[in-house]
């Protein structure tokens, strides 16, 4: 009797149709690749902090203008391109697909502006010499954690902005369902999640005296 | 949900997220503030590694929804990452603090 109520048991968690986490498998996909990229970013954060320590003369070269002013709108951005990603799921879970898209292209609006202002702030760097392995500034590795740590994060932005301009067009064109929109919203807020602890490490403990 | 349940569903969801959008800018100034503000290393990185922690655990609750989700979802994937970085916090400073002091790099 035991035994068969064991069997049933194990017969309904093993064959199928069954959601332990109350999630389709896509979404907890997407979390399982957040938590593994989450240790991604944090492995490149503890090799900055620990060269960083080790670095006696590590340089602040982040000048209110332009580079905090700079990383403050940055941040502005994405905080407000997170707003309207989840403004972009709601609306599709309600079905409003015009709505939707339009919220999903304010977010990669964001994201762009990301961008551009990021790729000001490097080229800003280059100008002034700093590379990879060798700086005016100081500490020889300061271009290496910069350029490598928010490398790593404008490649995720842009990954993200490419990846919402497929699943905007696939829930305008009633391919993609409202599923996608959210999974899409996970990593789109992850890569904001990220750089709420760039910043702060990168820019604001680096500020020029 | 009839139509108006549902509007005012989202009624309420979008003041939700705006209050929450508003928090993580009043955050980010604070931050910026805090940048300006004569203080130690170790106190100025304490203070901001506390509000960055804050505004991602705002973002996780409410943006990512873990909130909203099932107690076994967050169990399944946050407590490993925090073990995973507390052990390395454990055994790579140590050693970055012997190369600032000693010189042994």
């Amino acid at each position: 009797m035991a035994e068969a109520h064991t069997q049933a048991v194990t017969a309904s968690l093993w064959g199928g149709g069954v959601r332990p986490y109350a999630m389709g498998s896509k979404k907890l996909g997407m979390w399982l690749f957040i938590i593994a990229d989450a240790l991604t970013f944090s492995i490149l954060i503890l090799a900055y902090a620990y060269i960083r320590l080790a670095s006696p003369d590590w340089p602040k070269p982040f000048a209110f203008s332009p580079a905090i002013l700079g990383a403050t709108l940055m941040t502005f951005f994405l905080l407000s391109s997170s707003l309207t990603m989840v403004m972009a799921v709601a609306a599709a879970h309600r079905q409003e697909h015009k709505r939707a898209v339009r919220y999903l292209l304010l977010t990669m609006l964001g994201g762009i502006a990301f961008i551009v202002l990021h790729t000001r702030e490097w080229l800003h760097l280059i100008h002034d010499g700093v590379r990879p392995f060798a700086n005016p500034y100081g500490a020889a590795m300061f271009g290496g954690t910069f350029f490598g740590l928010t490398g790593m994060h404008m490649l995720h932005v842009t990954i993200g902005v490419v990846y919402l301009g497929i699943v905007a067009y696939g829930f305008g064109t009633k391919k993609f369902k409202s599923e996608d929109i959210e999974v899409c919203g996970l990593y789109w807020h992850f890569v904001d999640l990220v750089w709420m602890f760039i910043f702060p490490l990168v820019y604001l403990l680096s500020v020029k005296p | 949900m009839s139509a108006n349940s549902a509007q005012e569903h989202a009624g309420s969801s979008v003041r939700l997220y705006a209050w929450v959008w508003t928090w993580l800018l009043a955050l980010t100034g604070i931050e910026v503030y805090l940048g300006y503000v004569n203080l130690g290393t170790n106190l100025m990185l304490t203070l901001l590694l506390g509000l960055s922690v804050i505004k991602a655990v705002l973002i996780i609750a409410y943006f990512m929804h873990l909130r909203f989700e099932r107690l076994s979802v967050f169990l399944t994937l946050w407590p490993i990452i925090v073990l995973c970085i507390a052990l390395i916090l454990i055994f790579v400073f140590p050693d970055s603090f012997r190369i600032r002091d000693l010189g042994t790099g």
